[in-house]
């Protein structure tokens, strides 16, 4: 049995550990508040141009954008949104565990991917997994902004209008609430048809000024929007899964705390108790 | 009169979501009114003010930086890059930002950006242009 002097270091450490992690579960508490609420505020702009964009893949253009044509498929895209810190449970592990089970369907079939990484531990990750990185961008901080995301979005389009890459995937983690995060893959490029049966008969827009300009804008616009909303939405993921595993560690450290407390006790009433008898006996053996 | 359901986004939120009678936009190819039973319509914006006009309530103005203006049978959509309400405008400050981008445009030295610096001319112009209009809306 560790002797008490060595028990008592060892709770002296894990207290000090645990303060750590319950200081930082505070932070990311707050830090997720604010995640949160932005990530709320861009919600509206990437719903209605989803709907806008939606209408548009359901009308007969008489012009079709390039982003709306299925062509063959020779080689594919992945944006991969990660965090830039660790130390939030598995959200990361788990996210690209997603994206390698859907790269997987394609490189059986020995077509090769390209990727563009948001986020450090992403870089990090692909680094050492193996993978064709052509664009990659870090440090976005809590607050990130659609211009540090275009350039790297801007690699991943123009890839796609040179015919590089045939088919586009966005990867983040989707914020259901503060326990649960789920990852997710969707298809950016080419647009994903939205079904709508009510939209189905021969029509068109009025385009002002002409289709191609107007269209150009606007589906650069769409991907930006839809680009920048899951890295905002990733970044409230971040935080409550930060938040949820720094409470975890911070319980673990409590039980370990009475665990060796306990035995700390009994190593102490040990001690006691063999002294006692020593000295009992020692003076019954004078007397 | 009709009216048809209005929605303003911009990136960062949204700004106006209701029943309209009549919304008045600035399209590129000039100003567009547009009320219910429109055709569907997708334009870009540019930058100026969008007049919302509705039953029995007050004319609301929106400064708009750009964007795009997408019309359905049954919607009219706003997306914004940046939207304020014009109540927020600053005219000391669209008539300071119009001088200083109409000096970078005559001082056209080298380091000088001059696409950028008509852009801020035309951004600061249209801020003018709305201030101006909600000024002669509470005057009359």
């Amino acid at each position: 049995m560790a002797s008490g002097k060595e028990i008592r270091t060892q709770i002296t450490s894990i207290k000090s550990t645990q303060k750590i992690t319950s200081a930082m579960e505070m932070v990311a508490a707050s830090k997720m508040r604010k995640a949160q609420e932005r990530m709320q505020k861009g919600k509206p702009y990437s719903k209605r141009i989803k709907a806008v964009v939606g209408h548009l893949a359901n009308s007969t253009p008489e012009y079709r954008h390039m982003f709306m044509e299925e062509r063959e498929i020779k080689r594919v895209g992945y944006i991969v949104v990660s965090t830039d810190r660790g130390l939030c449970g598995g959200l990361n592990v788990n996210l690209f565990k997603q994206a390698i089970a859907s790269m997987k369907n394609y490189s059986e079939n020995n077509i090769d991917v390209d990727l563009c990484l948001v986020g450090a531990k992403g870089a990090a990750f692909f680094n050492s997994f193996g993978g064709n990185v052509v664009a990659a961008v870090r440090d976005l901080g809590e607050d990130p902004a659609v211009v540090d995301l275009i350039g790297s979005i801007k690699v991943m389009l123009d890839a796609y209008e040179e015919g590089t890459i045939d088919r586009l995937y966005l990867v983040n983690n989707e914020f259901v609430n503060t326990m649960t995060q789920q990852p997710e893959v969707e298809q950016l490029l080419p647009l994903d048809c939205s079904d709508d049966e009510s939209m189905k008969h021969h029509w068109d827009y009025i385009y002002e000024p002409d289709a191609k300009d107007l269209l150009d804008g606007l589906l650069l616009r769409y991907i930006e929007a839809l680009v920048y909303q899951a890295v905002v939405e990733n970044g409230a993921c971040e935080q409550a899964a930060r938040m949820i595993a720094m409470k975890s560690a911070t319980d673990n450290a409590g039980d370990l705390i009475d665990d060796l407390q306990l035995v700390y006790n009994k190593a102490r009433q040990a001690a006691i108790t063999q002294e006692l008898s020593e000295i009992v006996s020692g003076a019954a053996a004078i007397s | 009169m009709a009216s048809i359901q209005c929605d303003i986004v911009s990136a960062e939120e949204s700004i106006f979501s209701g029943s309209v009678e009549m919304i008045i936009a600035a399209g590129l190819l000039g100003d567009l009114g547009i009320s219910a039973g429109h055709s569907p319509l997708l334009t870009g914006l540019k930058p100026g003010p969008v007049r919302v006009i509705s039953e029995g309530e007050e004319e609301q103005v929106f400064y708009v930086s750009g964007g795009f203006l997408e019309v359905q049978p049954n919607a009219i959509t706003v997306l914004a890059d940046t939207a304020v309400r014009a109540e927020d405008l600053d005219e000391a400050a669209a008539v300071e930002a119009q001088k200083r981008a109409e000096q970078d445009v005559v001082n056209q030295s080298g380091e000088i950006d001059y696409s950028r610096a008509a852009a801020e001319l035309a951004a600061a112009v249209a801020q003018l242009r709305t201030i101006q209009q909600i000024k002669s809306k509470l005057g009359k």
